[in-house]
């Protein structure tokens, strides 16, 4: 049976991130059932993302594999005070796309993601605010207009180089940085929100 | 240590997306390893990529990927292989550099081959593992040292690991950053009795004519 279509999870099920920080934190402690349901549930994501990257099928289950070896090995540097676990899912996707598709070491974001440690055993109030900061970069996306949106996803999505999107989209590069510049400043005025 | 100059945003999304070539990425990754301010931007820049792979339509996976997954776990050591950090890391030792550019260099500011490049400046090229066209350099500027006015030519960010210098945008000391917009122009000069090192990423070599441009050459990136 292919893994995907039966376990999907919609935005609009947000104690779902609740559920990934929870489970997160019993993977740390080697729980294969948590670490199993996280597979399930990003598994699928994560090899989409890569399509959408432009790797081939093969490629982009490579790099699943690659992903969620890094998850199980990292663990201990899941942080619930720091992001949500897509977050931090995404950010090793992203790492592996770099270290294969680019060829280029992502070395320097492992050493950012092994600085910043901030408590060993997360308690009850981190894993509750991971919830309501998923709830709120939701909110945030949603609210952006068309064409915030639209570079963002071509940004994290579509791993485009911002001067790929500005070539793309016919527009100064000036213009695609300072849509960026908006689209983060409502994520962090959401972000803020919820501190 | 307070930093009063941070990254620009679009910079912490380029960051987060992925798109800084290895050049730019170890400025940044520095920053990022001095400043707690812009690492805690930079995981919520990450967020953004969270919700986007939150929200992509799952694709199918290969049937035994789950399992290959465990086969390749236990064949790499499995249950006892977990990366933990041993202790929190304070953010900067005295002295020492920040990983993402100790890796680089291998050492201690004091024992950097600088290479004399002009009256007063000394420059040490680190060489990047990728091609790239971007440059990755550290710049050592004595004391009292005036950079004459330029402008950039693309982007450009200059990282203070020591020292001071001070130009129009203000005063930049250790762990500030200049992520300087192209159309950017300015005249730093060292601030202090002290030397001021940096390391700086370029995208495109700034060219000037003439003997005034040979003069400039060296300062390119302060
Ligand atoms: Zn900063
Ligand atoms: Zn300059």
């Amino acid at each position: 049976m292919a893994l995907g279509a039966t376990q999907v999870k919609t935005l609009g099920q947000l104690d779902g991130e609740k559920d990934f920080a929870a489970l997160m934190i019993r993977v740390r402690e080697r729980d294969r059932a948590a670490f199993e349901e996280l597979f399930v549930h990003f598994g699928p994501r994560v090899k989409a993302l890569m399509l959408k990257s432009g790797s081939g099928h093969a490629m982009a289950e490579d790099i699943v594999q690659d992903v969620f070896m890094a998850v199980w090995r990292k663990a201990g540097y899941f942080s619930p005070g720091r992001g949500t676990v897509s977050a931090w899912i995404f950010s090793i996707a992203r790492n592996s796309r770099i270290d294969k598709l680019r060829r280029m070491s992502s070395r320097p974001y492992d050493d950012i993601m092994e600085m910043e440690f901030e408590s060993p055993e997360p308690d009850a109030e981190q894993v509750l605010a991971t919830t309501e900061r998923n709830s709120k970069v939701a909110d945030a996306i949603v609210d952006l207009p068309g064409t915030q949106r639209e570079i963002i996803e071509l940004a994290y999505m579509h791993d485009m180089a911002q001067t790929e999107i500005a070539k793309r989209l016919s527009l100064p590069l000036g213009t695609v940085k300072s849509r960026m510049r908006l689209a983060y400043a409502k994520l962090k005025l959401k972000l803020e929100e919820a501190r | 240590m307070s930093i009063a100059h941070h990254l620009d945003e679009a910079t912490l999304v380029r960051y987060a997306s992925g798109d800084l070539d290895e050049a730019f990425l170890v400025v940044v990754a520095t920053h990022l390893a001095m400043c707690d301010r812009c690492r805690k931007a930079a995981h919520d820049a990450e967020e953004l990529g969270g919700e986007m792979l939150f929200a992509c339509e799952p694709a199918d996976l290969g049937a035994n990927a789950l399992s290959s997954l465990w086969n390749r776990i236990e064949g790499a050591g499995g249950q006892a292989d977990i990366a933990r950090p041993a202790a929190k890391r304070s953010s900067r030792r005295v002295g020492d550099l920040p990983p993402p550019l100790n890796r680089k260099i291998g050492g201690r500011l004091d024992a950097i081959p600088w290479r004399r490049i002009a009256p007063g400046v000394k420059k040490h090229v680190i060489r990047t593992d990728t091609a790239t066209s971007s440059a990755l350099y550290m710049l050592w500027v004595a004391p009292g040292v005036a950079v004459p006015e330029h402008g950039h030519g693309g982007s450009e960010m200059t990282l203070i690991l020591s020292g001071a210098y001070r130009d129009e945008l203000g005063l930049f000391g250790p762990g500030d950053i200049a992520d300087l917009d192209e159309h950017v122009e300015h005249q730093p000069c060292v601030e202090g009795d002290e030397p001021c090192i940096c390391l700086v990423a370029t995208d495109t070599p700034l060219r000037f004519a003439g003997l005034l441009g040979r003069l400039l050459q060296p300062f390119i990136g302060i």
